[in-house]
């Protein structure tokens, strides 16, 4: 039986973990351990990896707090672990093309950031997580006070931008940014439905 | 770009006919080992080595299993995968249009007469990653005078199997299927225009378009359509599958040019797979290299607008 006490005790552990094992998993890749390879595009693939573990963490976070109307609000210790291992994962996965596929040329990536607009949209979603995992600490909290819940509500904003960016670098085929547009339209308009009925 | 100019032994001439097809497992194989290779200018690289040898050259490995062939799936490692059911004997190719001599042909009456040449051409896809390849295969003009285009033919039709038994994408239908491409009548006479039959001195594999396919190198990738069973001969511009699904994104003459982007990415530079994590991307040559040998086609023609 999973108790409450138990969660208390072991449940940030076993997130921890299970948020490390993709990037765990990437390691193992980049290091070819056993039969484990990231294939002929080996940069591609770790772009590709980070940025939809990324978009996946994004929504975990936000599903945490429409759970918690069904569990009770214990889940809700989780938001800023799995909130912060989003942005671990989007920072990341802007390091990759910051480092290995761009190779540190600013000039192209300033190119990139203005004329592409999946760049543009992607370094957005970037930009609004930033302030949030920032202020993500206790401190921030209690200094910021009301204010905190206002400028936390701008991953809403995140959320879109990513999969914005997601559906825009697609070729052709959207049935998977599809997929993540129906998760974060639930996950958004759930929250929409909850303000409208306590009216 | 690198020709062998010594013919090679076709496969089906020293492998018995039932099981050419189907064989992916001569890497290295005897048939290429101490000729001489022939670097055209424009690409550097070393002389009197196989492929295999040649650092320039992508992996049989990486080739066969980096592919993009969405009528196995839009992963690139799906078409290697999930090609295994796809059989290509017999095949036969439908020739028609404007040509003095048409009808449904064997393969082996399509490649029968001619002396297979390999050829090493750089590939770009659209995409902005690139390989090099030593493909197999015959001067597609070769080909194609045989059957005596006449003064109407201005352009060439090609079009790939549709066997959504075989081909799980084209279940899904995710493109028009069946995928067709065209160039011009110009194009297709290149002497660089190739219609290739296999790559590393074996037969092409399932994922890489066998048995048959085309590769125009000046071009992007998605040009170079696959698994051919109709080559039609027109007198007007033919349906392409990118080009008319996407024309803002991708254009009829889809020539390789650093100086036009794709709406959504640089063509500025390219990723030469295999060249491992630290590796800068490379700059991206207009034609792809082979401007020497094709500019000409295009004189006059706004490559901005007729991108
Ligand atoms: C909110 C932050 C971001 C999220 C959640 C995110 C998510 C994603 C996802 C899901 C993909 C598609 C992966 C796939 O094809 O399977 C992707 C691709 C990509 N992202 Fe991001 N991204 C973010 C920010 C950025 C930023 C800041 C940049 C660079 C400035 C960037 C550059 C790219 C590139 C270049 C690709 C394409 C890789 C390819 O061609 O396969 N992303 N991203």
């Amino acid at each position: 039986m999973i108790t409450p006490l138990i969660i208390k005790r072991f449940g940030k552990l076993a997130v921890f973990i299970a948020c490390c094992a993709p990037l765990l998993w990437l390691i193992l890749k980049i290091f070819a351990v056993g039969p484990l390879q990231l294939g002929p595009n080996p940069i591609e693939n770790i772009q590709d990896t980070l940025g939809i573990w990324g978009l996946r963490m994004l929504c975990a976070t936000l599903a945490l707090t429409p759970l918690t109307w069904v569990t009770g609000p214990s889940l809700i210790r989780f938001r800023r672990m799995l909130g912060l291992f989003a942005f671990t994962y989007c920072g990341l996965h802007f390091l990759n093309y910051l480092i290995l596929d761009q190779t540190f040329d600013f000039a192209a990536i300033i190119e990139d950031i203005l004329k592409r607009p999946f760049i543009t949209i992607g370094f957005l979603g970037l930009l609004t997580m930033t302030p949030l995992a920032i202020t993500s600490t206790n401190n921030w909290r209690r200094k910021l006070g009301r204010h905190w819940k206002h400028l936390h509500r701008l991953v809403y904003l995140t959320v879109i931008l990513a999969c914005w960016h997601f559906y825009w670098q697609v070729k052709k085929d959207l049935m998977e940014p599809l997929i993540y547009c129906l998760i974060i339209a639930v996950l958004l308009g759930l929250r929409i439905w909850r303000i409208y009925r306590h009216k | 770009m690198l020709i062998r100019q010594k013919p090679v032994i076709r496969s089906f001439q020293i492998t018995p006919e039932h099981n050419y097809l189907n064989r992916r497992d001569f890497i290295g194989s005897t048939a290429l080992a101490g000729t001489s290779l022939l670097f055209a200018p424009g690409c550097a690289g070393a002389d009197d080595k196989t492929p295999a040898a040649n650092p320039e050259v992508n992996s049989f490995e990486d080739i066969t299993r980096y592919n993009n062939f969405y009528e196995f799936g839009l992963d690139k490692e799906d078409p290697a995968k999930l090609s295994g059911a796809f059989n290509t004997s017999p095949w036969s190719v439908t020739i028609d249009g404007e040509a003095e001599i048409t009808g449904k042909f064997n393969f082996e009456d399509i490649i029968g007469p001619h002396a297979i040449e390999e050829r090493i051409y750089r590939f770009r896809c659209v995409e902005a990653w690139s390989m090099v390849v030593p493909w197999n295969g015959i001067s597609l003009s070769n080909v194609l005078q045989r059957f005596k285009p006449t003064s109407k033919a201005k352009f060439v039709a090609f079009e790939t199997v549709y066997r959504p038994a075989e081909m799980p994408g084209q279940r899904r239908g995710v493109l028009d299927f069946p995928y067709r491409e065209g160039l011009t009548i110009a194009e297709a006479m290149h002497p660089l225009t190739l219609l290739a039959t296999g790559l590393y001195g074996v037969d092409l594999p399932g994922q890489n378009g066998a048995p048959l396919r085309l590769i125009v190198p000046w071009k992007y990738g998605f040009k170079s359509i696959k698994s051919i069973v109709r080559i039609s001969f027109t007198e007007t511009r033919p349906y392409t599958t990118w080009s008319d699904a996407m024309p803002a994104e991708y254009g009829f003459y889809a020539n390789v040019n650093p100086e036009v982007d794709h709406p959504r990415w640089s063509q500025a530079r390219e990723r030469r797979i295999g060249s491992g994590l630290f590796a800068k991307k490379q700059p991206t040559l207009m034609f792809n290299g082979y401007g020497d040998e094709v500019a000409s086609l295009y004189t006059g023609l706004d490559l901005t607008r007729h991108f």
